[in-house]
């Protein structure tokens, strides 16, 4: 790209999706420089402690209602801690008593008393004491910010784009109030606070792009585009007209789709292939409804229960999913247990030195029966809507099949003992994305009233590529021709099982190029993010299956992933001129 | 003065939410309140000493009360541990 070179143009990663042109406006969450001076009045700076303090705790309290009103109790749980520590008897007690005796000033004080117990919790190996730091660290800089008296957020205009070192969930939350459109970070990946608070609050972002702050100014002009993860700062005239004109006809082809909402993925030739939504957060529900999903096809459970930072009870458990369920009626919600492991939380401290071939997924519920009872429980007593089916994740072994489905029964029989409301015919998965299920496909299949293909790590194990490794990420193929007969083997296979219904959960199932092949190769269903499903259910809706049996075909028989791709490319261009030259070409 | 050692139970260990109540439950009580961890002594009616304790499943505690109520306070805090923070 030639006339990229006089602009600058930077990449990071794509945290949360969209395209929009605004101003830049700098947060610095630079750290106070707090000096050591001696105070003659202690009396006057014990009240302006106690004034940043009721400061402070109004602040606190915005943040608290802002985030409850948008995302709900259990993410306010941070903030209702850190309202408590403004309270703390012994901290600001020992505060007071050190700002009388010592008579140094009160930031001073502030800053090494709280910088203790920082310390402190430096020590711990525990994962999530590196988050509660920087708790820490934000209630102790909102302090001393406000003993000298400066706003918390310097005034601002609206309609921003925030580009910060990083972001606390309570600076994204209140930059809502100025319009916000979108964010930028130095660092921070996909899971990080401000990552997920963007994509649920559907504000682009892009995050760990490592030097933002310094090489962005405030008020330059900022083309943000969160959906591939790109920032281009002060875009010449010409780049500034193509965004302008790529906004206005992303609009108008948004609003396009949208006409299509309720109606259903059928190609022209008649063959319905069901477009699901994976949920990751409830707040993101409305998007599933707004984009027209036929239901959820993977509900993350140890997502959703993320912001509680322990599992969850089976009352809360129930009332989740029973939430969920009356929703998304009639649709199906298909509830997968916990994947813990791997790149996810584990509740316990341990050190794997090869997690992704260690204790997750089914593996770790197995093992920790107690968890996994209580979640099934919770699943059977909220499917009384009888559109609720529960899957499991990892399944490597047929033992671990029929050890889930004894758990089920044992389940059902207590429930019945104890004369709780539950539906009987609750329908069953299992997530195929190890080789080895893969291979066993109709067997494992024929347990089991469904299965769901995960791709991103049936890719991972098929081609032993840790996607995650710089050195060899460009050998993680999506269409690597062993990942294409792999999937039209699993289809095939649980297929001769006549009650199978397979669908695929993973990111190459949202790539609009790759739909045509997924449909010819026989999946009942796709299930994405929601954003993604207007798109596919446009190419679904103008596609003969016909054509598409013929397309998997060719693709069998290629050799290299780039033939594949070819092939892929061709069909959608012949087929999709228009909507190649939409999505592809910048 | 009283105390008592107490085993983290519930799987999520002593994460925000019942450091926040343990410290709400301590406050109705006049007695002091001291919870030993490897060596730390933390000031259990203090929320940030509380927060400071990371405490996982299975491990252990030694809570101290001491005081009119000491008693009572300890009855109920125990209480609520063996009870795993209400999340077993």
């Amino acid at each position: 790209m030639k006339e990229t070179e006089n602009f600058n143009i930077k990449s990071g990663i794509a945290a949360a999706p969209g395209l929009t042109i605004a101003r830049a406006y700098i947060f610095s969450k630079e750290k106070e420089v707090v000096n050591d001076s001696f105070i003659v009045d202690p009396d006057e700076a014990i009240r302006d402690l106690e004034e940043a303090l009721e400061k402070s705790r109004k602040e606190l309290e915005k943040v608290l209602a802002v985030t409850i009103d948008i995302l709900g109790k259990n993410r306010g749980e941070i903030f209702e801690a850190q309202i408590m520590i403004l309270d703390d008897p012994f901290l600001i007690g020992n505060i007071k008593k050190r700002i009388a005796e010592e008579k140094r000033n009160p930031e001073f004080t502030v800053d090494t008393e709280f910088s203790k117990y920082q310390k402190i919790m430096a020590r711990s190996e525990q994962p999530y004491m590196k988050e509660r730091i920087l708790d820490i660290e934000d209630i102790k800089n909102r302090i001393i910010k406000n003993i000298r008296k400066k706003k918390w957020v310097s005034r601002l205009s609206n309609d921003i784009i925030v580009i910060s070192e990083f972001l606390t969930p309570a600076d994204t939350v209140l930059f809502l109030k100025n319009n916000v459109q979108g964010y930028v970070t130095n660092s921070g990946g996909l899971t990080s606070h401000a990552a997920i608070l963007a994509r649920s609050l559907n504000i682009p972002a892009v995050v760990g792009l490592h030097n933002a702050t310094t090489i962005i100014k405030n008020d330059d002009l900022i083309i943000l585009d969160g959906s591939h993860g790109q920032v281009i700062i002060n875009p010449d005239q010409n780049t500034l007209e193509k965004y302008n004109k790529k906004i206005t006809r992303l609009q108008a082809y948004g609003e396009d789709l949208k006409k299509l909402r309720d109606e259903p993925a059928i190609t022209l030739d008649g063959r319905h292939v069901k477009l699901m939504a994976n949920l990751d957060l409830n707040e993101e529900f409305h998007f599933i409804t707004e984009n027209g999903a036929e239901g959820i096809g993977l509900v993350r459970t140890e997502q959703i229960f993320q912001g509680d930072d322990t599992f969850p009870s089976e009352e809360v458990q129930t009332a989740a999913y029973r939430k969920l369920a009356e929703m998304t009626y009639p649709n199906r919600v298909i509830i997968r247990a916990f994947d813990v492991g791997g790149d996810k939380m584990l509740p316990v401290d341990l050190k794997e030195p090869n997690p992704f071939l260690g204790w997750r997924g089914i593996r770790f519920l197995l093992d920790n029966p107690g968890l996994l009872k209580t979640q099934t429980r919770a699943v059977l007593r909220a499917a009384v809507f009888s559109n609720i089916s529960f899957m499991i994740p990892m399944v490597s072994s047929f033992r671990e099949i029929i050890a889930f489905k004894s758990i089920v029964n044992e389940c059902e029989n207590e429930l019945r003992n104890e004369g709780k409301e539950f539906y009987e015919g609750i329908k069953l998965g299992i997530m195929i994305e190890v080789p080895s299920a893969a291979v066993m496909a109709k067997e494992f299949a024929a347990e089991v009233n469904f299965v769901s293909i995960g791709t991103n790590d049936l890719i991972q194990y098929l081609l032993a590529v840790d996607r995650g490794n710089d050195i060899i990420s460009d050998q993680y193929q999506e269409f690597h021709p062993s990942v294409v007969r792999s999937l039209a083997h699993i289809i095939k296979e649980a297929k001769s099982n006549e009650q199978s219904f397979v669908s695929i959960c993973g990111e190459m199932a949202a790539d609009p190029l790759a739909v045509p092949l997924l449909v010819g190769l026989g999946l009942d269903s796709l299930s994405v993010s929601a954003s993604a499903i207007p798109n596919i259910k446009k190419i679904i809706r103008s596609l003969k299956y016909s054509e598409t049996i013929e397309l998997a075909s060719k693709c069998l028989e290629c050799k290299r992933e780039k033939e594949i791709r070819d092939e892929m490319r061709r069909f959608f261009m012949e087929k999709f001129p228009d909507i190649y030259e939409e999505l592809f070409s910048t | 003065m009283v105390t008592k050692e107490v085993a983290i139970i519930n799987d999520a260990g002593l994460h925000t939410r019942p450091a926040a109540t343990i410290v709400r439950l301590a406050a109705g009580f006049k007695s002091n309140f001291m919870i030993y961890k490897d060596g730390l002594s933390i000031n259990g009616k203090s929320i940030i000493g509380v927060m400071t304790l990371a405490a996982a499943k299975g491990s252990s505690l030694t809570l101290e009360f001491d005081g009119i109520d000491e008693n009572e306070a300890m009855t109920t805090i125990i209480g609520y541990f063996e009870r795993g923070f209400d999340e077993l």
